[in-house]
């Protein structure tokens, strides 16, 4: 059967190039690997060669032609035995192909919701532990320690890997203790290469175990932040989900005190961004065990956003056999009426601290923690702005497309007309973190700046 | 300091002068004394943050500054107070940025880990362990690529040296042949964790063999021989000869940064290095034993240096923090600093 040969697309951007010159003439016999005609795209010219045997039964295109569109019949092939009257009828597969490719399928139903319609929120409001359980006291240092010991008693293929996670109890002593319960096969500490032993731990988790990997704080895993969105990441997607990185990703993120620009980094909004990943950043310590123990089982990789500031923080925990938190689930941490406050991590400290003034001013705050970043619960900061129709967003990290930034989006996108002001978004300031005690304490946040904020957005 | 008992080998090098010599001891004594001083203003809360001492370690920096010309470049991590005083950087301009205050080589905008001078080619002071590595050989990338014979040290830890873009840029120094010394400061601890815990092979140096790189152990205890190294490093550079590592053995008395508890090794091996290694008293028994001077004249030479550091605390207490609008500063540029 006579087959035509079309116009190759010679990279991936092509659409029509110079058919430059024709190797071949009609009645030639090629075989697979000849060279058939020299084509010109505006950035090289290339061989064309035959993929099938066969004789050239007509030439289509002269030489010397330009602007021949990609996939144009250029010549046809007869098979053995064919003659040249064939090539006049020549297989319609290919002709079709040639063809303006079919309509663009039609657009998918309008993904936005109308703006009358109101969405249906799906908020999960039910307690985070039954009433009347015991509460203990804990640090945020300890219940981050309690979370792992108890993921790796439940599960030998948990291991712990990173910079002075064993011998030395750990930089911040998040890992004291794990070394001499699990043993050095299960807590091991690793050479100042952020790079290579992230790799190492997503191939490990390709393999099937379950590796959390310590980063002594997020500013060094810039260093390895390749293999978390690279590899980690993407790979169920890429693999067509056969392969994944089950895998946490574990540090202190954020400013300390004094630490300066280089150790003083929030990733928060940088990791938020990336699909595949999953965001944890736990503001106190039951939401730092039961949510730690959720990204541990986690089949994806969890990159778990920690704060130095909070490891020694004591907060009540619930003292259950298997206390966890699910992702994309905030919490409220304080019911109000007047404006919704929504934070995350050590931005709560804010926020809370906030409200508690507001109400000495008669202005009533309800305090959202998201607790996990991506999934965001945004239906639960919906819903509560539907009450309140004011929003502040609380955070440490810089103001260009931050969390508070993403938030404000969605608030005008899916309750615009629930709000009575623009949504103001406090962050810290624009500036790499100076040392200066001074300056240091200008380029954080502060709880005045949320009070202030507030005031704006109720016109007190 | 006591004078100690302790007799040790004077060093192989003796066509030293009485005058290097001198120096090599006050400059050494400088720096000992200004940590010193530096651990105590941390101690008073004047100092914050990270803060990594050098004590121990002086007989590095100043052997291969004794073997540096003008117009050479130097860049190191966070521990880098001694570098900056040995390649003479004022002392209150860095105790003052050590307080954050505005007389500070940064402002205050800096702190310990990130101080720099343009007029002693000092560049910096960086706290992401290994970045310096490639950064060190795009400064002496920038020397070749002008056609001077700079050469630029580059100075890091063992612990670095595991750090993969170490070996990128040893790969990418030989093929283009880089002047650059890459100075090992092997105090054989990386925080915590010993070098042996760490590092697959005994030596770091020769890592640098299967691309080509010579490379060399020092004794950094001794500041004679560490010049000795430097002299033959830099000239292999100057020579247009590529890249040369020296892995300096050397050791930190104090914790890895202020906030150390230092349960990795005991104190009687931190003993011993001071009494029988310390840099500064063997060349203090040099300058004695060979009648360069008496203990009165290094009795003078201590407190001519406590002066000094002194003042320099006092200074830094002083300096006043930086104006607020100070936070809004120095985040783009107008011109190129090197250029303006
Ligand atoms: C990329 C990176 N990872 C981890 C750290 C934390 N950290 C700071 S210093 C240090 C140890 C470095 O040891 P070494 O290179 O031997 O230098 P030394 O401190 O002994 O001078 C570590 C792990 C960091 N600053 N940067
Ligand atoms: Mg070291």
């Amino acid at each position: 059967m006579a087959t035509e040969l079309l116009m190759p697309a010679l990279s991936p951007t092509m659409e029509e190039g110079t058919l430059a010159k024709w190797l071949v003439k009609e009645g030639d016999t090629v075989s697979s690997g000849d060279i058939l005609a020299e084509i010109e795209t505006d950035k090289a010219t290339m061989e064309f060669e035959a993929v099938d045997e066969g004789t050239i039964g007509k030439i289509l295109v002269d030489e010397g032609t330009e602007g021949v569109k990609v996939n144009t019949p250029i010549a046809v092939i007869l098979e053995e035995g064919e003659d040249a009257s064939a090539a006049d009828n020549v297989s319609s597969e290919s002709s079709q192909a040639a063809e303006e490719p079919e309509e663009k399928p039609s657009a998918p139903a309008a993904a936005k919701p109308e703006a009358e319609a109101p969405t249906e929120l799906m908020v999960d409001s039910s307690p985070d532990w039954p009433e009347g359980t015991e509460m203990v006291k804990s640090t945020v240092r300890e219940a981050l320690r309690d979370a792992m010991a108890e993921e790796m008693r439940n599960d030998e293929n948990v291991f712990l890997m990173g910079e002075e996670v064993a011998e030395y109890q750990g930089a911040y002593k998040v890992s004291q203790g794990l070394l001499d319960e699990f043993g050095d096969k299960r807590v091991i500490d690793t050479p100042i290469t952020e790079h290579g032993f992230t790799g190492i731990g997503v191939g490990a988790a390709f393999g099937g175990l379950r590796p959390i990997v310590e980063f002594m704080t997020f500013n060094f895993a810039m260093q390895a932040i390749d293999q978390i969105i690279n590899s980690a990441a993407k790979t169920l997607y890429m693999s067509g989900g056969q392969m994944g990185a089950p895998i946490v990703f574990r540090g202190a993120n954020g400013a300390a005190a004094r630490v300066g620009a280089q150790h003083s980094h929030d990733y928060a909004a940088w990791y938020s961004q990336v699909p595949g990943l999953k965001v944890a950043m736990p503001y106190s310590a039951a939401d730092a065990k039961g949510l730690l123990k959720s990204a541990i089982r986690d089949p994806n990789p969890v990159v778990f956003l920690e704060n130095e500031i909070l490891y020694g923080r004591s907060f009540e925990v619930p003292k259950l056999d298997d206390f966890t938190v699910p992702f994309g689930k905030a919490k409220i941490w304080r019911e109000g009426e007047d404006v919704t406050l929504v934070s995350f991590g050590i931005g709560m400290q804010y926020a809370l601290e906030a409200a508690e003034k507001l109400a000495e001013d008669g202005i009533s705050a309800e305090v959202v923690d998201l607790r996990t970043l991506r999934p965001m619960d945004t239906a639960s900061v919906i819903k509560s702005v539907m009450k309140t129709n004011r929003c502040v967003t609380v955070e440490e990290g810089f103001p260009v497309c931050s969390i508070g930034s993403y938030i404000s989006s969605v608030l005008m996108q899916e309750a615009f007309d629930s709000l009575d002001a623009p949504v103001i978004t406090c962050t810290g300031k624009d500036v790499p973190m100076p040392y200066a005690a001074n300056l240091e304490k200008h380029a954080l946040i502060t709880t005045d700046e949320v009070i202030e904020a507030v005031k704006k957005v109720t016109y007190r | 300091m006591a004078a100690r008992k302790t007799t040790r080998k004077s060093s192989a090098k003796s066509n030293v002068s009485k005058d290097e010599l001198l120096t090599y001891y006050k400059d050494m004594l400088l720096i000992r004394r200004f940590e010193e001083k530096a651990g105590q203003l941390y101690g008073m809360g004047l100092i914050g943050g990270f803060c990594h001492l050098y004590i121990g370690q002086e007989a590095v920096v100043v052997g291969l500054e004794a073997a540096a010309k003008e117009g050479d470049k130097r860049i190191t991590s966070y521990r880098d107070h001694g570098h900056m005083l040995a390649c003479g950087m004022d002392p209150k301009g860095v105790m003052a940025e050590l307080t954050g205050r505005e007389d500070g080589y940064s402002k205050g905008k800096g702190g310990s880990m990130h101080m720099f001078s343009k007029e002693k080619h000092f560049y910096g002071g960086h706290g992401i362990v290994g970045a310096q590595v490639p950064l060190g050989a795009g400064l002496a990338f920038s020397d070749r690529y002008r056609g001077n014979d700079n050469v630029t040290f580059t100075y890091f830890g063992d612990g670095a040296a595991n750090q993969g873009q170490v070996y990128e840029t040893f790969n990418m120094a030989a093929l283009w042949k880089l002047p650059v010394v890459f100075v090992i400061e092997n105090n054989q601890y990386a925080m915590g964790t010993a070098q042996a815990r760490s590092t697959s092979t005994e030596d770091i140096h020769t890592r640098g063999v299967p691309f080509g790189i010579p490379g060399e152990i020092v004794d950094g205890m001794d500041v004679l021989a560490v010049k000795a190294a430097g002299e033959k490093a830099v000239a292999h550079c100057r020579a247009g000869e590529g890249p040369y590592i020296l892995e300096v053995k050397t050791y930190r008395y104090r914790g890895h940064s202020m906030s150390d508890p230092a349960k990795y090794r005991t104190r009687e091996e931190v003993q011993k290095m001071r009494e029988e290694r310390d840099p500064i008293e063997r060349v203090r028994t040099m300058l004695l034993d060979g009648k360069h001077a008496t203990e009165d004249d290094l009795k003078a030479v201590d407190k001519e240096i406590k002066e000094v550091v002194n003042a320099s605390a006092e200074f830094a207490k002083e300096s006043p923090e930086p104006a607020l609008d100070e936070l809004w500063t120095d985040i783009y540029a107008e011109t190129a600093p090197q250029e303006a």
